[in-house]
């Protein structure tokens, strides 16, 4: 074959695969994603108005004492204020993470700092509570951070703990089969849910 | 504990069931024997061959092979490029990103087609959906397909037979094995939560009154093609470990075995290639040993966690620190060592922050490059060593050295010391060089031996086309060390890639010539429980020994540092 035909070959083959790979299959998944709007748009939460209020996948972050904690997160779960977002977060959304190695002095500072926090509020520093997640979107606590944030939320809402037990209960992501993966407590799920009651 | 390595169990379990299957179904779409696909796949394929001019009968020899192995992949690369210089003005932007940087974009292209997909930006805030879509995500097919392509070549020239068409293997890789397990991968894990959208990223009001932008996008089809085809560039920034590219439990298992079910099978299909599966049982049992003992040890660091911590909460904590709730020590752990062997690359935790014996691992697996190893080059890589070792044991014992009837000569040697050099001299010359300037152009972020272990790890992902990364490293642009990353990482990427592949197809077209060496009993038998053991301990030596004063340097100083 001369130089010539092989490059003509070399071309169609580009622009061929491309079509069926980049544009037809695509394509075919956005199309089945129409079926599965939920899903397919990231499982998005609206509150009673129909208002977006943040997705179930994805977390958010709490300071209120009204609220249950998430973990530390590096983009702050991807907010910003809008007045002062010179960054663009607002305009992409990001994730990221510490990336500290395990001998990083910074690592062991933060860290110590956050102990006098959650010690302050009363709250175990479990490992979830204490390292930050790997996204900075994580939208789980494990089941005991969750449990040690109780008795904060019951004294600042007047509710009884078993209810908010319950509610944890409700809102915790098993794992898979029950053998695949950690149980996560969705926060802004069970958040929005003390809100309701 | 016991119930994280319960899980780990059961993933792997779950890949050996499949192994066989899998790995005699390639066998069959290669060998060209009835599969269940033919009548989706023929009729599709006939037309393209017809649309695309390619005479699927024409055989290629080796230097014709790698012609078409080179221009096709160059086309492909100028193709993309130019899709990128042109995002600016494009459609499928919602976010109005411009295009890159000259180089972010060269390193991006090169890094893609070479199924690497290192990535020096964030998916979020560089790439639009449409260069995602139809740059990125076709690559993903595209650069997996070839590197398999190459594989089976090899291995048909290694028994004996033509090495047959390159372009009819390429299309057939697609048509017959990536698309299909794609398309229905795509949908399960659309089901599972994985988003599928060309609409703007939300931005929403969070409930303590702040704004979140939630980034999104045609995230599913992406990435079960970014697994399966073993390319690992993550749609976002912090790729698996984000919820919506690895909602649960259950697609970080779909997504585990996908990575690692193409490698693992491959092994098998060679060996029935060679028409002696024991043969390929034999050396899966040997990769899945090392891979047991990596994970191992890998589990163990994250489970017992960070002394320096432990010792200020007063308590034992596993590591969590750059995980996800929802995987956990385990499946982090797992994840981490079946990315990295398979050349993957795509991590659901941050390798950075592992403890320096999951540090460790990773690097072992990128220096290595058969543990799986990478798409169609792994296990390619895996039977170089049995050729090498072949050689010593022929030299040691005084026996004319020969593989699978055909006998290794001096070209077969040569070529085969090409592809295992290639690798150390593209990692630790780079790897100098930057190390002798920490400042203008390293950019490292952890002080201490871990800041070698990220310089290293960035060369030694290029080269071996893995594409994870100790991510803390100022490896992009706006950095002012980024244009030396890109640049220097392009090189080695290139070099990581084309030459092993141009030496492979060189050695199975010599090794096709050759005349079949009638079996005696004086035939050094290669498919013996002895012979396994001394390839695993050359595979060691050679592989391993290398780079052992960088991990004395790196994790192992980095483990001794924090149990002092």
């Amino acid at each position: 074959m001369s130089i010539l035909r092989e490059t003509t070959t070399a071309i169609k083959v580009t622009i061929g695969l491309w079509v069926i790979t980049a544009v037809i299959y695509p394509l075919l998944i956005l199309g089945i994603g129409q079926l599965f709007p939920y899903q397919a748009n990231g499982s998005l939460l609206r509150n009673a108005q129909g208002q977006v209020v943040g997705s179930a996948l994805i977390g958010q972050p709490f300071a209120s004492d009204r609220y249950f904690w998430s973990r530390p997160s590096t983009t702050s779960y991807s907010t910003a204020d809008p007045a002062t977002d010179e960054a663009g977060i607002l305009k992409t959304g990001v994730s990221g993470a510490s990336n500290f190695a395990p001998s990083n002095p910074d690592l062991l500072e933060r860290v110590q700092e956050t102990i006098v926090t959650l010690k302050q509020a009363g709250i175990e520093p479990t490992a979830d509570l204490v390292y930050t997640s790997g996204s900075s979107l994580d939208p789980h606590i494990t089941p005991e951070a969750a449990r040690s944030q109780i008795p904060r939320i019951t004294t600042a809402r007047s509710l009884d703990p078993n209810q908010v037990e319950i509610l944890i209960t409700q809102n915790t992501d098993g794992r898979f089969l029950g053998i695949f993966g950690e149980p996560g407590v969705n926060v802004l799920r069970l958040n929005l849910a003390l809100d309701r009651i | 504990m016991s119930q994280g390595l319960l899980q780990i169990a059961i993933t792997l379990a779950i890949v050996v069931i499949i192994v066989p299957f899998f790995g005699s179904y390639i066998a069959n779409v290669f060998l060209d024997k009835p599969t269940i696909l033919d009548r989706l796949a023929t009729p599709l394929e006939t037309t393209l061959y017809r649309i695309l001019g390619i005479r699927a009968e024409a055989e290629m020899t080796g230097w014709p092979y790698i012609r078409a192995v080179l221009y096709s992949n160059l086309t492909m690369a100028i193709f993309v490029f130019v899709l990128f210089a042109l995002q600016g003005v494009l459609p499928l932007n919602p976010t109005g990103l411009a295009a890159p940087t000259w180089d972010t974009t060269l390193h991006t292209v090169i890094s893609f087609i070479t199924n690497t997909n290192q990535q020096h930006y964030s998916g979020e805030t560089t790439f639009s959906y449409g260069s995602q879509m139809l740059g990125l995500g076709y690559f993903m097919f595209t650069s997996a397909a070839t590197g398999f392509a190459v594989a089976i070549a090899f291995i048909r020239g290694l028994t004996g037979r033509p090495l047959g068409n390159f372009y009819v293997d390429l299309i057939k890789v697609i048509t017959r094995i990536l698309l299909p397990i794609s398309t229905i991968g795509a949908v399960i894990l659309l089901l599972a939560g994985v988003p599928e959208t060309l609409a703007a990223p939300a931005v929403v009001q969070t409930l303590e009154g702040g704004s979140q932008a939630i980034a999104t996008g045609p995230v599913a089809h992406f990435e079960i093609i970014k697994e399966l085809g073993e390319n690992g560039g993550g749609f976002f920034a912090i790729n698996s470990a984000h919820p919506y590219e690895n909602p649960n439990g259950f697609t970080n298992l779909i997504e585990t075995v996908a990575l690692l079910s193409i490698p693992t099978s491959l092994i098998i299909t060679y060996g029935i290639f060679a028409g002696n599966k024991k043969q390929g049982w034999l050396l899966f049992g040997l990769v899945f040993i090392i891979y047991v003992g990596l994970i191992s040890i890998t589990a163990w660091g994250e489970f017992v966690g960070n002394p320096l911590v432990n010792q200020a909460v007063g308590n034992n904590l596993v590591n969590l620190e750059g995980k996800e709730v929802r995987f956990g020590w385990a499946q982090s752990s797992l994840f981490a060592v079946s990315t990295t062997g398979t050349m993957t690359g795509a991590v659901n935790a941050l390798l950075d922050s592992f403890m320096p014996t999951g540090g460790f691992s990773v690097l072992f697996n990128l220096f290595l490059q058969i543990v799986w190893g990478g798409q169609g080059t792994g296990t390619s890589y895996l039977f170089i060593y049995l050729i090498l070792t072949v050689f010593l044991t022929g030299l040691m014992v005084g026996r004319t050295p020969e593989i699978f009837g055909r006998k290794i000569e001096k070209p077969e040697i040569a070529l085969a010391s090409i592809i295992l050099l290639v690798h150390p001299i593209a990692i630790l010359i780079p790897s100098a060089i930057t190390l002798a300037f920490p400042e203008q152009l390293a950019g490292v972020s952890n002080p201490g031996f871990h800041g070698l272990s990220q310089v290293v790890y960035e060369y030694a992902s290029a080269a071996a086309n893995n594409g994870s990364g100790f991510e803390g490293l100022a490896d992009g642009q706006p950095a002012p060390t980024g244009l030396w990353w890109n640049l220097s990482c392009s090189v080695v990427l290139l070099a990581g890639r084309y030459i092993p592949i141009m030496a492979l197809l060189l050695l199975a077209d010599g090794m096709r010539q050759k005349q079949l060496v009638p079996e005696t009993t004086g035939t050094l038998r290669t498919d013996s429980f002895l012979f396994t053991t001394v390839t695993g301990g050359v595979i060691l030596i050679l592989g391993a020994l290398t780079f052992l004063p960088v991990l004395a340097l790196g994790a192992i100083a980095e483990a001794f540092q924090l149990s002092s």
